[in-house]
């Protein structure tokens, strides 16, 4: 599919304070791009740049053909944003505040009564249509961000923490909503709950300090976890130290990592070097010293360590 | 609909939903008309006019408008919604005329309740009708006047208090350039040009020569001038701190 959203050297100063350091990357249709970093990298300063709101001190981003920098009302128009807490016209009704978009957006005819019932009915906002805004729970709240930034069927949606203070059945919901709407679309979605990079994105860019430290999928971003391909095994306390016996002297082991007993269990994970694919070994030896184990298996790589290794040693260098 | 009559439309909703517009209009006919029968001395002048009441309308403007204006663009900015409007297809020029529109339309509703008045003196005389016209739209100019002058001030802060004494004060100093106190302390050093330079920059003088029936198109024009440098810069302090 062809490129929507082409990010070109970006490049955002404040003062002295270089917010995001020439990021360049692009997007093509269908994908679900997570962007990651820590409170303070730099997602929401490139999201605002993007979408139009701040002025980059250097490069552009071009969307659907259109140059941010040279033609920001064209590019405003191919994109929907809901901006980093879901800032909303609390004096309005959510129908009152479609209705504005709608007419900002000069949508008329069909094309505003599809727009606004699309977007009422996919976010579930039928029961507090004509409520004030100001009144409704946090979640209503988003729901009606996301709704606001979907009016228009945008090619580009750009989502700045849509889950931020949801519950895990709104979580689920607009997780849904994101994963049913990236067919023909390009969605970028700002995070740092990374069980929502696994659970709909299909590629992931790290950030930290204003500079791109990663870019890849989920599943590449996982194999640089120490934990990728560890063997993670629950067996009787008393057993530990066979097991522990039984692996010696396989190279591929880089060291067995011993956690906290729950009642007579304990949890053993033993980790490969380099990735390296060790459960077959680690199980032929326990069944030759026949260890009898409640639970078995391979981890896949965890997120948050990886997460915590691109950008957490540069965090405490800081301080 | 174009995208600035929609910021309007939007803005103008926003004051009826909350009670400042009534409490701004209720107060605004009181006081009009307690300034034009109390002070003014309407009966007492026996002249079939409305002086007596349009000289009163720079003193209630210049605390009442602040007050419409002051929440234009610091509410936007403490609230966020600033990003979300202006990430919509809209350029700065059509928000901070859309907005300033609906303010403006707003003090005319206001300023359009003051009719009985009108009725008033054309039932107790017969008064020259072209003059008091031109009254209302002096006054409305000027109330515009005041408005970009806050809608400019109010984007400066995300602080709406800060914002009202702001505009207040600016306001004050642009009244008052016409009077004697501020005449006076130019008088003693500046060349006369300066000294009436500094005059004709006065809203009183402006607007006074107008409600009493002297027709000067110059008039008309520096208050509109006054409108359109205003919100050209308060354009500018938007792109400037919208993302601060």
């Amino acid at each position: 599919m062809s490129t929507m959203l082409d990010i070109q050297g970006l490049t955002k100063q404040f003062g002295q304070f270089t917010a995001v350091d020439d990021v360049s990357f692009s997007v093509a249709a269908g994908e679900v791009l997570g962007f990651l970093g820590p409170n303070g990298s730099g997602k929401s300063t490139t999201m605002k740049m993007v979408t139009g709101f701040l002025t980059p001190t250097a490069g552009t981003a071009i969307v659907c053909g259109n140059d941010v920098t040279r033609d920001p009302i064209a590019v405003k128009r191919h994109i929907g944003y809901l901006p980093e807490g879901a800032p909303l016209y609390e004096d309005m009704t959510p129908s009152g505040m479609l209705s504005f978009v709608a007419d900002v957006r000069r949508l008329s005819g069909a094309e505003r009564r599809n727009g606004i019932d699309n977007a009422v009915d996919k976010l579930q906002l039928n029961e507090v249509f004509n409520q004030q805004i100001g009144t409704l729970s946090k979640g209503f709240k988003r729901r009606v961000g996301l709704a606001q930034a979907i009016l228009h069927d945008p090619d580009v949606l750009i989502l700045d923490e849509p889950t931020d203070g949801l519950d895990p059945n709104q979580k689920h919901h607009v997780r849904k909503l994101i994963a049913d709407m990236s067919k023909d679309k390009v969605i970028v979605i700002s995070t740092h709950v990374l069980e929502e990079v696994d659970a709909v994105c299909s590629r992931a860019i790290v950030i930290a300090k204003g500079k791109m430290i990663a870019d890849g999928t989920p599943s590449d971003l996982e194999r640089r976890s120490s934990y990728y391909n560890a063997v993670s095994v629950r067996l009787h306390r008393d057993h530990v130290a066979g097991l522990k016996e039984a692996l010696g002297g396989i190279s591929d082991i880089e060291r067995i990592e011993t956690g906290d007993d729950v009642g007579e269990t304990a949890h053993v994970v033993v980790m490969p070097k380099n990735g390296a694919t060790i459960i077959e070994t680690v199980n032929a030896r326990m069944k030759d010293r026949s260890i009898v184990t409640e639970q078995l298996y391979v981890e896949r790589g965890r997120l948050e360590d990886v997460f915590r290794q691109l950008t957490g040693d540069e965090q405490g260098g800081e301080k | 609909m174009s995208a600035a009559l929609a910021i309007s439309k939007r803005e103008l909703f926003a004051y009826f939903s909350t009670p400042l517009a009534y409490v701004f209009i209720v107060i605004f006919l009181a006081l009009a008309g307690a300034t034009t029968f109390f002070f003014g001395g309407f009966f007492q002048r026996g002249q079939a006019d409305l002086q007596a009441f349009f000289s009163f309308h720079p003193w209630l403007y210049l605390f009442l408008i602040p007050a419409v204006g002051m929440r234009l663009w610091a509410e936007e900015r403490k609230s966020g919604t600033i990003e979300l409007l202006m990430t919509l297809p809209v350029s700065t020029t059509q928000a901070v005329a859309g907005k300033f529109i609906a303010a403006w339309v707003f003090a005319g509703i206001a300023l359009g309740l003051t009719f009985p008045i009108w009725i008033t003196v054309n039932y107790l005389g017969s008064p020259d009708n072209g003059v008091i016209f031109a009254g209302y739209v002096a006054s409305f100019l000027m109330a515009g006047a005041f408005l970009a002058i806050g809608s400019f001030v109010s984007a400066l802060t995300r602080n709406q208090v800060i914002a009202f004494v702001i505009t207040a004060a600016v306001c004050f100093i642009f009244m008052m350039s016409g009077l004697e106190p501020v005449q006076s302390a130019f008088r003693g050093w500046a060349s006369a040009f300066v000294v009436d330079l500094v005059a004709s920059l006065s809203f009183l003088t402006n607007f006074d020569a107008i409600t009493r029936g002297v027709f000067d198109l110059r008039d008309f024009v520096y208050l509109a001038s006054v409108i359109g440098i205003f919100l050209f810069a308060n354009v500018v302090v938007v792109d400037l701190k919208k993302g601060s």
